[in-house]
This record gives C-alpha cells, sequence and structure tokens, in this order.
C-alpha cells in the first residue's frame, strides 16, 4: 500500500496573539508548524491498518525550502519518505495552483493507493485543495472522513467505506482504492513523534522538485497560474465592550444576562411544568 | 443566465440556505429570471416555489448525495448554462462539490464568502471573505475568468423576508457519461442524537471547556440550551478530555459558527477557540478567571463558577426571570 500524505505548512495557532487595540489575530512572529488537521490522517493510518500491512508513506509539501521542518515533523510521526514542492514560482498559488501542482507531484511520484489530507488548513480554512486534486488526478474522493474501513480486494480492487462528519450527523460512502480522503480531528487523536520516527527524521534527506521537475511551466503555477487574485485586505476591529461582573456581583451579572437574553427575544422553550 | 445557484435538499424541501441564495442571486443581478436554482436528485423532482426559475437533473444515479458525482453533473450543468457565476452555500455539502466542479471547469473558487457585490465596471464578481478567524477580510475576484465561483456562508447576507415566488422550471438532460460513479457508493445519511439544529445554523450556542471540570457538565449546559432554544458546543480541550464529540468542537480545528448569541461556560478562550466564534452576535463568558482572553472577547463576562451560576441562571430562566 503506497499512501501519499499532503501536508500544509502554517503559522502556528497556539502562538498567533490577540492585538489587544484592534482584537484581531497578529500571525507575525509565530512559528510554522505543519498543519494539525494533516497530521491527524498521517496519525489516522496507524488505526486504519494492522501491522501486517506493508505501508509505505510519503509526506509531501508544496511550500518555502523553511517547509522541510512541517516535514521532518512527518517523518518523526510516521512517514518514511518526504518530499518538497519548492520553487520561487509556486508563490503566491491560490487552491486552484496549489492543487495543480500536488497533482503534479502525485503524478510524477506516484502511483499512489491511497492520497491524505486534512479537511482544511488551519491558516486559509478553504478545504478546497484535497478534492480539487483529487478531480485534477481523476480520482474518487470523500470529504471530512472520521472513520474509514478498508476491506480486502474483491476482483483485484480494494474498497473502503468511510463515515463523513456534517453539520447534523454524518454519511457513509464506498469508495474503490486509488481514492482520496480529506479526513476531520476525530478521524485519529493526534499520535506522538516515535525515538525511531526522530532519528529518521534528522537523518533523511528531504528529496526537493521545483516546476521544471514536474513539469510545470511557470505560467502554469503560483500567482501567475491562479484564477483568483485578492484584490483588497482589510483588519476589520471587532472589539467589544465588556461589561464584567466579579463573583460578589454575581446577581447583579446574571440580572444583566437576563436583560440581554429578553433583548434579544430569547425565551425560553414553553415549559408547562416550570410556571 | 447570469447566477447559477447549487440547491441544496433539507427533509425533502429546498434548504433555507439555497432560498437565500437565490434571494442573493436575484439581488445582485437585479432580475429574478436571470438567475436558476439547480437541483439535483432521482427523480422525478417536486417543482417547490423559489424566488429564480428552477433547472432540475434527474437521473437514478443521483438518489443519493454524492458530491464527486454532484460535481460532474454541476460542471456539465454549467458548461450546458453557461452562468457567468456559480454559488453555493458553504455547507458541507456545497463546499466538498464546488471545489470538484471548479478542478473540472478549470476556473476560480472563492470559499466561505461573507459579502458579494458585482464589480460595476468588468462585471467581476468581488468575494468577501474572512481568513484567519475573520481577523482579516479579503476581498478576491477571478479577473477574465469564468465562471466565477464561490461558496457563501449562511446566514452572512442579508435577503428580503418575503419574495414572490417564480414557477418556471426547466428538466435539464445531460449526457449519459455525466453518470459515471467512478465505482463509489453512497450508503446513506444518518443524524447524531445532540445535535438537532446543526451548530451553523445555530441562533444560540452554549458551549462549554474544561473549566467544567468534568464530564457532567455538559448535562447542564444541554439543559441551559434546551431553555434557549440552542445548541451545545464545546472547546478543543474538552473535546479532548473525551467529555463530548469532536463534532460539537467549535474552533479552527473544528466548527467556524456565528450564532446570535454565544454563550462560553468555563472556556479560557485560546485564540483558536476565538477563531471559530467571534464573529457570534452577543457573547457571555461564564470563568473563574477574570482575566482569561474569553472575557475581553465577550459582551458579558461573569466571574465565578459554572457550577454556581450556571444552575443558578437556568433556576432564574425556568421561574421565567428577566422576561418582559
Amino acid at each position: 500500500m503506497r499512501v501519499a500524505v499532503l501536508i500544509k505548512q502554517v503559522p502556528d495557532t497556539d502562538q498567533v496573539r490577540m492585538d489587544e487595540v484592534t482584537g484581531t489575530l497578529v500571525r507575525e512572529g509565530a512559528a510554522a508548524v505543519p498543519n494539525l488537521l494533516d497530521l491527524h490522517a498521517l496519525s489516522a493510518l496507524a488505526g486504519w491498518f494492522s501491522e501486517n500491512t506493508q505501508l509505505s508513506v510519503t509526506a509531501i509539501s508544496m511550500g518555502p525550502p523553511a517547509a522541510v521542518r512541517a516535514l521532518r515533523e512527518a517523518l518523526a510521526m510516521g512517514a518514511h519518505e518526504a518530499v518538497l514542492l519548492s520553487d520561487r514560482a509556486f508563490a503566491g498559488a491560490d487552491t486552484w495552483a496549489t492543487a495543480l501542482t500536488l497533482a503534479a507531484a502525485l503524478r510524477l511520484l506516484g502511483p499512489f493507493d491511497l492520497v491524505l489530507c486534512g479537511e482544511k488548513a488551519t491558516d486559509g480554512e478553504t478545504g478546497q485543495v484535497g478534492p480539487e486534486a483529487a478531480v485534477l488526478l481523476g480520482l474518487p474522493f470523500a470529504t471530512r472522513v472520521r472513520q474509514a474501513e478498508f476491506e480486502p480486494a474483491i476482483d483485484g480492487t480494494r474498497v473502503v467505506t468511510v463515515t463523513r462528519e456534517l453539520e447534523d450527523g454524518g454519511d457513509r460512502v464506498r469508495l474503490p482504492l486509488p481514492c482520496l480522503l480529506t479526513v476531520t480531528a476525530a478521524a485519529c487523536p493526534l499520535g506522538l513523534p516515535t525515538l525511531d520516527g526522530k532519528k529518521r527524521a534528522r537523518r533523511a534527506t528531504i528529496r526537493q522538485l521545483d516546476a521544471a521537475a514536474l513539469g510545470l511551466a511557470p505560467v502554469e503555477v503560483g500567482l501567475a497560474g491562479s484564477p483568483t487574485r485578492v484584490v483588497r485586505v482589510e483588519r476589520p476591529v471587532l472589539r467589544r465592550q465588556t461589561r464584567q461582573y466579579a463573583p460578589g456581583d454575581a446577581e447583579a451579572g446574571l440580572d444583566d444576562l437576563l436583560d440581554t437574553l429578553a433583548r434579544l427575544g430569547l425565551r425560553p422553550s414553553d415549559d408547562p411544568g416550570a410556571r | 443566465m447570469r447566477i447559477l445557484v447549487l440547491g441544496e435538499f433539507h427533509r425533502g424541501a429546498p434548504a433555507t440556505s439555497t432560498i437565500e441564495l437565490a434571494l442573493v442571486a436575484a439581488r445582485l443581478t437585479g432580475d429574478p429570471l436571470d438567475c436558476a436554482v439547480l437541483l439535483i436528485g432521482a427523480g422525478p423532482l417536486a417543482s417547490p416555489p423559489l424566488p429564480v426559475p428552477l433547472v432540475t437533473v434527474e437521473h437514478p444515479s443521483c438518489a443519493r448525495f454524492e458530491a464527486g458525482l454532484h460535481a460532474r453533473v454541476l460542471a456539465a450543468a454549467v458548461r450546458e448554462l453557461d452562468p457567468a457565476i456559480v454559488l453555493a452555500a458553504a455547507t458541507s455539502a456545497g463546499r466538498s462539490v464546488l471545489p470538484a466542479a471548479a478542478a473540472s471547469l478549470r476556473c476560480g473558487l472563492t470559499a466561505d464568502c461573507t459579502g458579494l457585490s458585482l464589480d460595476p465596471l468588468t462585471g467581476d464578481l468581488l468575494q468577501v471573505r474572512p481568513a484567519f478567524g475573520g481577523s482579516v477580510m479579503a476581498t478576491i475576484a477571478s479577473p477574465g475568468s469564468r465562471p466565477q465561483l464561490a461558496t457563501v456562508r449562511p446566514r452572512s447576507l442579508p435577503v428580503p423576508a418575503t419574495w414572490r415566488p417564480v414557477t418556471a422550471c426547466r428538466r435539464l438532460t445531460l449526457p449519459e457519461s455525466t453518470f459515471d460513479t467512478l465505482g463509489v457508493t453512497a450508503l446513506g445519511a444518518f443524524s447524531s442524537p445532540g445535535l438537532d439544529h446543526a451548530l451553523e445554523s445555530a441562533d444560540v450556542i452554549v458551549a462549554g471547556g474544561r473549566g467544567l471540570r468534568r464530564a457532567a457538565g455538559f448535562g447542564m449546559l444541554s439543559e441551559l440550551a434546551h431553555l434557549l432554544n440552542g445548541s451545545v458546543a464545546a472547546s478543543r480541550s474538552a473535546v479532548e478530555a473525551g467529555w463530548i464529540g469532536h463534532e460539537h468542537q467549535v474552533g479552527l480545528s473544528g466548527r467556524v459558527v456565528s450564532p446570535r448569541l454565544y454563550v462560553a461556560v468555563g472556556i479560557s478562550g485560546a485564540v483558536q477557540h476565538l477563531a471559530g466564534m467571534r464573529t457570534s452576535g452577543t457573547v457571555v463568558a461564564i470563568n473563574r478567571d477574570p482575566r482569561a482572553p474569553i472575557m475581553q472577547a465577550a459582551d458579558l463576562a461573569l466571574v465565578g463558577d459554572a457550577w454556581v451560576l450556571v444552575p443558578n441562571l437556568i433556576e432564574r430562566l425556568r421561574r421565567g426571570g428577566g422576561l418582559t
């Protein structure tokens, strides 16, 4: 079984500060870390496959040279090899250009039986790259997967039945392999780097591929290859005037809260027994 | 046709988010008849009243929702109808179907927009979307790329309360090859107990965190949520403690919500949580630590123990206190 896990490097949200004046989040200075949901995807593999399954896991990231750190973390957590897609021409890519680049890498490094990534990245929060890459590769896909059961091959085709997490419940989908799955945090608790993994991560040489190696022209990738453009960026002020009540003023605080509920028109649901 | 809206069903009828988007489309174009809602199903589909004309695609293989198949149907319908803009609600369905359709149409897509307008000169769709938990609002356009695709966060755009139903309906016939399932079978949907109202569409959310100190705290919060006709949510640490399922998690690695009222109980307010709820209407925080970040992010902050304040609040709501 050859598995590819797509890893995005994002600013560490635990280090992101809140600007006291504007109430906005300050990303500058936050360390770059692997997107947590991508690591959940990597961790999920251990639960989905028995130890007898021969797994070969390739972590792939598109990003600046510094993104090797995210890939080393993936290696420490169980990936067997890591490949960095890095080229100045990749800068400014939107989800389409990112998916195109990742799809080219998956084609070059493949074939893979399974492609995994997080349901979304914690910075852009679009969740688009997974399904876009799947379609570019002609692969069936399922998003928001929280559970996956791989069944033995029937007529040479392996199938997986996944449970997806939806707004008010979920659904189940059966897909043939190869396919692409995007996973939620519920798929698996985050694994820990192993001692072996850490050693391997330190020693590993991380292969780097640029646009030419992927057979992509500079106009197809990065900002040049992106149909969407950011035309304006605003930092909205979202600061609230807090009314705070100390423990000694609990009754006054609850009065205020009940007034607030009344102002919002939020009445308790009818309960005849309570009146 | 200028705008095509990907329709969704909710319990057999067009979803509220679909009607909302049809109204947004009608407002953008100024002409409801220049827009359409696409409904995909096994057929025959009823033609429910909508603010814009309906286009249906009926095929036995579309009996159940499957994102890849729906995306191929949407892409084929787009090639047939040639709209300048394609919109879908930023629901789990819309956000799975549109990227796949965008990839096969080779065009741009903007996720989770909270504002839409048309550039009067170029006709470009100006799409406003929050990034990084709403601390940055980016306006995005796809100059020269058509069609322009966007998913739109439900309940984020103003729509008129009343509208005139349009009865026009057209059944679209697409090439049989469109309906190739690629071997994928949708096995059906189920609903989770405790998620009576999807968090994304809830008016009121009562959320709990590590400060509840034990799983039973969520029983208390469920009671409060029930009294307020709301849903129960949780912070990442409460989910990681195993007190409640991940489907209730609000934050960057969970769901992004924007209810009219958000009550945070025993939640410290890590950035990763705030990013998932900071655009809520009114925020109430109950916490023992007066300096917890959530207290600064709230309109009303009560310092104290959740196990004292919440039962007290429930009791007063039951008595009908505070209602005028």
